[in-house]
């Protein structure tokens, strides 16, 4: 457990609403899930809601596949306590007819026309309003009735659509635009757009500190300015730990010289180390290939600097998510102050 | 890297040089570098005396320059600093999946009716973002490509990108999708309850149909139905040869003449959604090359992570001649460490999917964005 004295930074403090996002392969369902359990250990009540139908995060955690009802994921020693949602659009829409226009088993009736369906599919819209919905619901419940009563839930994280889509899902209220002019449909896509433009939402952009995902990144803060969505942090995730010192970046910059070469193999000598001569060119290769790295990732990252955002750095792991490698996440975040 | 026996790897040399090679799609998740591979590919067929199209879907910006591709403009155009010496020719192009939705409709209907669809709201949504319609596109340009190196004689390799769809099966399964959403039973509800199953079947639901039409005009709003209406009413002639074309294509993706390669990286995600594909593509008995795992760490030497860890510790211990030592020990048993890692995820596929050829590409330090690195990808998928 880590200390919860570490000041919440100042781009993500006071958000209920932590919306992630990033190009595919960045690991932004590790990320939504390393944030939640970050806040569940602070003693917080938080949901972690997926909406691609990819059960990411039933896989993040080893459980079974998550249905469209909260699920316990664990309980924290501190009090807090994670559960888990897969949003399904056609439920979402069974539940929003019903709540609506109360049409009970008229519901079952619809699916059997193929309506719930075709109703999901044929708007893009739609099915955005109804899977954001769902979490703009759970967001808003309360404990019980009046204005004083607790939220239910602390904190809600929601593993979005990547990247290329998150403007145009966000932005539910252009989208409905043309299909619903008023009614239900359009209060709830406004009730939400105000949500998601309020000071508790804060949507996060993963990255790696690579050409393309650095470019989506920079790209899709570009779209959610021009969509007045609050940005809360951008993540850079799986940063290469540099292991080497700033020393030893002096000694190596510019190729290793002879005198370094033949004090490592004497210090390879020294530890037992076999063919010292061998290991120490192929240590010194790796050290070249790794500064080249390191390089590539000053160059992105200074990109990602740029953009004058708070900026959070998570570490990649060597031996991957296995392990608790989750939870080492979730301590780096916090200890960054994101949460 | 040491392989166990009787794991076959892949080797895309003999592939790309046996002529009744034809189509090379390759698939799979997201961010595991499919369009590297393919235009990787697409250069070593090339300088190997292939005439080669590439048809890139979403290319990273600088990837896409070293192709010479500037603009989204739906055509291939000649890839220059190609050696084509050995005879061959590298063509390339990005998808414009609007552009090549709107060629369809303008093939298969009259100017008018083609005209009064192309404008139609519902049309504009389905064919700008509709999830699938960037798979569907991919397919019939795939289509049109392989009739168009038939009838011009200009290319004898296709190398086809598929679309970056959060899973791999998307895209044989959007096609599909965008299909039966049209030819769906609400859908022909609206547009002619009749033919939803005769007309005492009508009449028996027609209340119920009166409900839910009731209930989605309240939902969706009564413009968007008459879109529908008007849409599906326009598309209904010419839906034969549209379902026609989407079936072709899928049958040619059956055909000897086509080879997928799968993409993966070394994490289980990526290598679950290679699995699931692998499994799909046998279903299907769509013709399976191999499996390209991308940016596997590999290690030099024969030094084992415990030794160097021990010996770095040793060092700290004792006064080394340089510091360096022992922290290049550790990126050693760093290295290592995500090696294992790697051999250890492409172990459990290959054990999980006996007899799927398997080749690996080392993590390259830089991006690849220039004809050399893509040939130097292009030697290692030789096998």
């Amino acid at each position: 457990m880590t200390p919860s004295s570490t000041p919440t930074h100042p781009a993500t403090a006071g958000v209920r609403l932590h919306i992630v996002t990033g190009k595919g392969g960045t690991g932004k369902t590790t990320v939504a899930a390393a944030l939640a359990i970050a806040i569940a250990r602070q003693g917080k009540k938080v949901l972690l809601a997926e909406v691609e139908d990819r059960q990411g995060i039933s896989q993040i955690f080893d459980i079974a596949p998550l249905a469209h009802a909260e699920t316990l994921i664990f309980n924290d020693p501190a009090g807090g306590s994670l559960w888990g949602l897969a949003v399904e659009p056609k439920a979402a829409l069974l539940e929003y007819l019903h709540k609506f226009y109360r049409l009970g088993r008229a519901g079952g009736l619809l699916e059997k026309l193929g309506a719930v369906d075709f109703a999901t599919t044929i708007a893009p819209g739609l099915r955005d309003v109804l899977l954001i919905g769902k979490v703009y619901e759970a967001v808003g419940r309360r404990t019980g009735r009046g204005r004083s009563a607790a939220p239910v839930y602390d904190a809600v994280v929601l593993d979005a659509p990547p990247t290329g889509r998150i403007g145009r899902f966000l932005g539910v209220n252009e989208e409905v635009a043309e299909i619903a002019k008023v009614g239900p449909i359009r209060g709830q896509a406004d009730s939400i757009t105000a949500l998601l433009q309020s000071r508790i939402t804060a949507v996060h952009v993963v990255t790696l500190l690579e050409e393309m995902p650095v470019q989506e990144c920079i790209d899709a803060l570009a779209e959610l300015t021009a969509k007045r969505m609050p940005l809360g942090g951008i993540v850079v995730n799986q940063v290469r730990d540099p292991i080497l010192s700033d020393a030893d970046l002096d000694d190596l910059a510019g190729g290793a010289s002879p005198q370094l070469r033949a004090a490592i193999a004497d210090d390879l000598t020294h530890a037992g180390v076999a063919q010292p001569n061998t290991t120490a060119d192929t240590l010194l290769a790796e050290a070249a290939e790794h500064l080249e790295r390191l390089d590539l990732q000053g160059e992105q990252d200074q990109r990602i600097q740029a953009q004058g955002r708070a900026v959070f750095y998570l570490t990649a792991l060597a031996d991957g998510l296995q392990s608790g490698g989750i939870t080492v996440l979730a301590d780096e975040l916090h200890a960054q102050g994101m949460v | 890297m040491a392989r166990p026996t009787g794991s076959p790897s892949l080797r895309l040399d003999d592939l790309i040089a046996d002529p009744q090679t034809r189509i090379v799609v390759c698939c799979g998740s997201g961010g595991v570098g499919k369009t590297t591979t393919a235009a990787a590919l697409g250069v070593r067929a090339a300088e190997q005396g292939r005439r080669v199209v590439v048809l890139t879907i979403d290319p990273a910006l600088r990837l896409a320059q070293s192709l010479g591709l500037t603009a989204l403009d739906n055509t291939p155009r000649p890839v220059t600093g190609i050696d084509t010496a050995s005879g061959g020719s590298l063509d390339a192009m990005m998808l414009d999946m609007k552009r090549t939705f709107d060629e369809v409709v303008e093939q298969h209907a009259t100017p008018e009716k083609a005209a009064q669809i192309l404008a139609n709201p519902f049309y504009v949504a389905v064919s700008s973002s509709f999830a699938g319609t960037q798979e569907y596109m991919a397919m019939e340009k795939l289509g049109q490509l392989r009739e168009q190196a038939r009838r011009e004689d200009r290319w004898d390799l296709i190398v086809v990108d598929t679309p970056p769809s959060r899973s791999a099966l998307d895209f044989l399964d959007a096609p599909k999708r965008l299909g039966s959403f049209l030819d769906g039973r609400f859908i022909r509800i609206l547009v002619a309850p009749a033919k939803a199953g005769g007309k005492a079947y009508f009449k028996a639901v027609g209340a119920t149909v009166t409900v839910a039409v009731g209930v989605m005009t309240k939902v969706l709003g009564g413009d968007l139905l008459r879109d529908v209406q008007t849409f599906v009413a326009a598309l209904d002639t010419m839906f034969g040869g549209f379902r026609e074309r989407a079936d072709a294509t899928y049958a040619l993706l059956q055909d000897a003449e086509t080879a997928f390669v799968v993409v993966a990286s070394p994490d289980r995600d990526a290598l679950r959604e290679a699995s699931f594909f692998v499994e799909r593509l046998g279903q299907e008995r769509m013709p399976l090359a191999g499996v390209v795992v991308n940016r596997v760490q590999t290690l030099a030497g024969n030094l084992s992570r415990s030794r160097a860890e021990d010996a770095a510790a040793a060092l700290d211990e004792a006064t080394p001649r340089s510091s360096a030592s022992a922290d290049l020990l550790r990126l050693h048993a760093d290295l290592a460490t995500m090696a294992e890692r790697h051999q250890a995820q492409i172990g459990r596929f290959r054990s999980g999917n006996p007899g799927i050829a398997v080749t690996q590409v080392p993590a390259a330090a830089r991006d690849i964005h220039d004809l050399e690195g893509l040939r130097e990808v292009g030697a290692t998928l030789a096998g």
